[in-house]
């Protein structure tokens, strides 16, 4: 079910990420609780903490006392504004790079993002 | 929650030291790991903890209070060691259970019945009937159902084939959610549990090797694989647990803090970090020279 290649922890916060991004998670929403989490994915309940705590710091989840843990109002915002940042360095420059080493002539990859700017244009 | 500290753990058999001045200290309420090679001393280190064994020196408190005996603690404790601690193999398992009942003041009958089902015992039978798999299940639904506030199991999975060993990692993780208590298993199958213990405690020829919450120990280390120079430059001065080369590209397993801007320098320079897994540093952590695994 994981990744073997990053934390757990990092792969739970990235998923809740994913949610609240689509909008599966709403804001103000309830997130499942710890124990929820660590019995979904078969995992202590430490690492799924671990996981929540990372999104209390970035500020994408707040703690309710005694009740728990609930989307963070403006955390869609937050995230799109984190995804966006990153989004030249990790996913075209990748992209470009890739290009580059196949042989991919660069006006081709742009005209092929053009095609698709059209295709969504109509 | 049931806390357990020894201190300078010394127990000797004829010519081998099994123990040999152990100190450690768990605040309990978690699940911990106990790992170390064959004739490491975990399962002496286990007997001792449940009194089943007294340690030649050094001190056990378990709850604060020593364990040797000393029946107000040992009453609240659990193990389960490889072969199933049963007074007749002839008795039937319902037997086993309701003799269970009797001496475990936590004992949960209806667990145990629900258990019964999960690993697919007939109650019965007799438990010399039983193949080695099924008296390991045995042993994991003594172990579980006893609730008991420190619950110990050595190697507790010997026979079980693969689906076998994955429910009774379910029925602990599960179990412990409901009912938080202080959970230690020895484990000579690191990756498939790893994800269910908190902390582990790794042994080695009767010490101490380390003892650390699991995401700090994994966190501790990456395999970085690239360019071989850029490779060496990242490893400079880092504790290099294993290395391998395939042409220019060259993989290394640094073992050391690595910080958050060093993993990003290396993503920058178009190097590939991983996580080290549990069971590849426990490998590496007790593979003392000259008698490699």
């Amino acid at each position: 079910m994981f990744d073997e290649r990053s934390p757990i922890y990092r792969q739970i916060a990235d998923q809740i990420k994913g949610d609240i991004l689509s909008g599966a998670l709403a804001e103000e929403e309830q997130v499942m609780s710890t124990n929820q989490y660590a019995s979904f994915y078969r995992i202590n309940p430490a690492t799924a903490a671990k996981a929540f705590q990372q999104l209390v710091d970035e500020g994408i989840l707040y703690k309710k006392r005694g009740i728990g843990m609930f989307v963070a109002m403006n955390a869609r915002t937050t995230l799109l504004r984190q995804d966006r940042e990153c989004f030249f360095t990790e996913f075209v420059d990748p992209m470009v790079a890739k290009a580059r080493a196949i042989e991919i002539p660069l006006a081709e990859v742009i005209g092929h993002i053009q095609r698709l700017a059209k295709e969504e244009a109509r | 929650m049931m806390t357990v500290e020894t201190r300078d753990l010394m127990l000797r058999y004829r010519e081998t030291t099994a123990l040999d001045g152990l100190s450690f200290a768990l605040e309990g309420g978690k699940i911990y790991g106990l790992l170390g090679r064959n004739g490491s001393g975990k399962s002496t280190l286990l007997s001792v903890l449940a009194a089943f064994r007294k340690a030649d020196e050094g001190d056990i408190l378990i709850d604060g209070e020593p364990v040797f005996e000393n029946p107000r603690v040992t009453r609240q404790i659990a193990l389960i060691r490889e072969n199933v601690d049963v007074p007749d193999t002839d008795d039937k398992i319902e037997r086993v259970l309701e003799f269970a009942a009797c001496y475990r003041p936590n004992w949960d009958a209806d667990y145990a019945a629900r258990l019964l089902d999960v690993f697919e015992l007939d109650p019965k039978k007799k438990v010399k009937e039983l193949s080695r798999g099924k008296q390991s299940a045995l042993g994991a639904v003594l172990g579980l159902a006893a609730r008991a506030p420190l619950t110990m199991f050595d190697e507790t999975y010997l026979g079980m084939d693969a689906p076998s060993r994955y429910r009774f990692y379910d029925a602990i993780l599960d179990d412990y959610i409901a009912h938080p208590r202080t959970i230690i298993i020895s484990t000579h199958l690191i990756e498939e549990v790893a994800r269910i213990f908190e902390e582990v405690v790794i042994i080695d020829k009767g010490r101490l090797v380390l003892h650390e919450p699991v995401e700090t120990l994994t966190a501790r280390g990456a395999t970085v694989t690239g360019p071989a120079e850029q490779v060496e430059a990242f490893a400079d001065g880092q504790t290099i647990l294993n290395e391998r080369q395939l042409g220019r590209t060259k993989s290394v397993m640094v073992y050391g803090q690595v910080t958050d801007e060093q993993r990003q320098h290396a993503r920058d320079t178009g190097l590939d970090l991983e996580p080290i897994a549990l069971q590849d540093l426990f490998v590496y952590l007790t593979n003392s020279k000259g008698d490699a695994q």
